[in-house]
């Protein structure tokens, strides 16, 4: 096995992609602090550092056409690039989420907390989990862990219905709860998406690792 | 890597890499069908258990392709896997090699080719060949398209000139040309040159082209003209080509066959073959991990 300067290049790719992923979930867990804590400094602080994973994202796609341009790379090379380019867009919508979550939580603030938060941080972690386990199967070439991470979506889905069934019961009883749930409902919405895109992720490290596209096909067509 | 100079094959193996002989299993004896993922089209040539040695030395081992018509096919390989010797094997041109022998069938047409009474001239004329350096004869453009045709016994003029004009059209040339056909082919570019032997060899309307390498000593610019003219010429016929530009295989072909140390390792769709292909030792190969 010959060693090549590509080999470096490609390490190089991957470690920034792994450094915007760990921005990108530390957005998470700072804006779900933000929520759940009702710290609307804190939620700020997030949406304010939202520009650094927007710079990853870029610098992530300029190298990847570079790598494109210069290598022409084949087989497994190409599928790294061309994937680490789709993650990184993933990883962008993100925090872009993380960022919205945020903006929820400011308004939230203004007014007095509807009900306890139970479900929604626990729809977040399951998300965020899922985003952590998405970038370790990336990083381990791992495509078992890749498809665990499919599996928790249904979870989130699960949740996200019945954290609507709630607010819908809360706002059904009295219409002067409907902005906070509604924003609340947001919320979970925005969580939802982020176990989307993290299942999205996975689903290219099937392709990376395996050169199979499982992306829209059933469970059973992605086995 | 992708420049090394051209090599025929000589029996030695530069290249030998003992973890990969000895994962070498597989794929002896059974015909690699390419895996259609549209309606297939019809195998104008079919390599079947086709193993070839020169001298003691073997070349090639149990080989077995199907070649599809109106198709680009590839053969990749490092130098000394034997695409060469499998190409050369497609019109018997390694017939003219003292010592060589070899074991399987090649059909064309569901014709074996190696049967007595098939007119060796007459399976060139269907199978023509370009090689790596162009080689016109010392005669003027005119003559060296007109050759062909000539030998056949053609003579009347204005068919001849028919013949000249639509091969070097087929090539690609035609426009360059026109107006000095009398004088020497020596006297055209490289590029020009190997346009020219193309447009001989599609002078006898043969059904299949064999191409050697034929851009290694051109120019990126008249690389590109050739690689053009392969997407035409494939409508009217079927095309293999040996290439140690990986990239120019992938541009060009449909299917892609990969050689090592005379066996074959994988066939299959270009476009599958180089983004996710089945075999390790196609990935290390087409990703520069050795060769």
């Amino acid at each position: 096995m010959r060693l090549r300067h590509f080999d470096e290049e490609l390490a190089e790719l991957k470690a920034t992609l792994v450094r915007m992923a760990s921005l990108a979930e530390d957005q998470i867990d700072q804006a779900l602090s933000a929520l759940t804590n009702r710290d609307s400094d804190q939620a700020r602080q997030v949406i304010s550092r939202d520009h650094k994973v927007n710079a990853l994202d870029v610098e992530i796609d300029e190298e990847c056409l570079r790598l494109l341009a210069l290598h022409q790379p084949a087989a497994r090379d190409l599928r790294l690039v061309t994937t680490a380019m789709k993650i990184s867009t993933e990883l962008e919508r993100i925090s872009d989420l993380a960022e919205n979550v945020c903006e929820r939580t400011i308004e939230l603030n203004e007014e007095p907390q509807l009900k306890p938060y139970i479900d929604i941080p626990r729809m977040g972690n399951i998300a965020r989990a899922m985003v952590k386990e998405s970038i370790d199967a990336f990083v381990k070439d791992d495509s078992a862990l890749a498809r665990k991470v499919l599996a928790n979506d249904d979870l989130v889905d699960d949740l996200m219905e019945q954290i609507f069934r709630e607010l819908l019961s809360y706002m059904s009883e009295d219409p002067h709860t409907i902005t906070r749930a509604i924003r609340l409902s947001f919320v979970a919405k925005y969580l939802e998406r982020i176990a989307d895109h993290a299942t999205n992720i996975a689903e290219l490290v099937v392709y990376l690792v395996e050169g199979k596209i499982i992306r829209h096909t059933t469970p059973a067509q992605s086995a | 890597m992708l420049d090394r100079q051209y090599r025929t094959m000589t029996g030695s193996l530069p290249l030998a890499v003992p973890s990969l002989m000895t994962m070498q299993d597989g794929g002896q004896g059974h015909s690699m069908a390419p895996q259609h993922d549209h309606a297939p089209a019809k195998s104008k040539l079919l390599v079947r258990s086709f193993s070839f040695f020169y001298g003691p030395t073997q070349a090639l081992f149990k080989i077995g392709i199907d070649i599809p018509e109106h198709q680009v096919t590839a053969f990749i390989g490092p130098s000394g896997c034997g695409k060469s010797t499998l190409l050369r094997c497609m019109n018997r041109l390694n017939d003219l090699i003292e010592g060589a022998r070899h074991e399987g069938d090649i059909l064309l047409d569901n014709e074996d080719i190696f049967s007595p009474s098939i007119d060796i001239t007459h399976l060139r004329k269907r199978v023509g060949m370009v090689f790596q350096k162009s080689n016109p004869f010392p005669k003027s453009i005119y003559e060296n398209v007109a050759y062909g045709p000539r030998l056949q016994g053609l003579n009347q003029r204005t068919v001849l000139d028919g013949i000249v004009e639509h091969s070097l059209q087929g090539a690609g040339l035609w426009e360059e040309v026109k107006d000095r056909l009398t004088k020497s082919a020596l006297g055209l570019s490289g590029g020009q040159q190997q346009r020219l032997c193309i447009a001989r060899a599609l002078a006898v309307k043969p059904d299949v082209l064999l191409m050697d390498e034929p851009c290694s000593a051109l120019d990126p610019i008249a690389t590109g003209r050739i690689e053009e003219l392969l997407f035409t010429l494939k409508k009217e016929l079927t095309i293999v080509i040996v290439t140690h530009n990986m990239q120019q295989a992938a541009r060009v072909s449909d299917w892609t066959a990969f050689l090592y140390m005379g066996q074959l390792v994988e066939f299959g769709l270009t476009k599958k073959l180089f983004t996710a292909p089945a075999q390790k030792q196609t990935e290390d190969y087409i990703t520069g991990r050795f060769g």
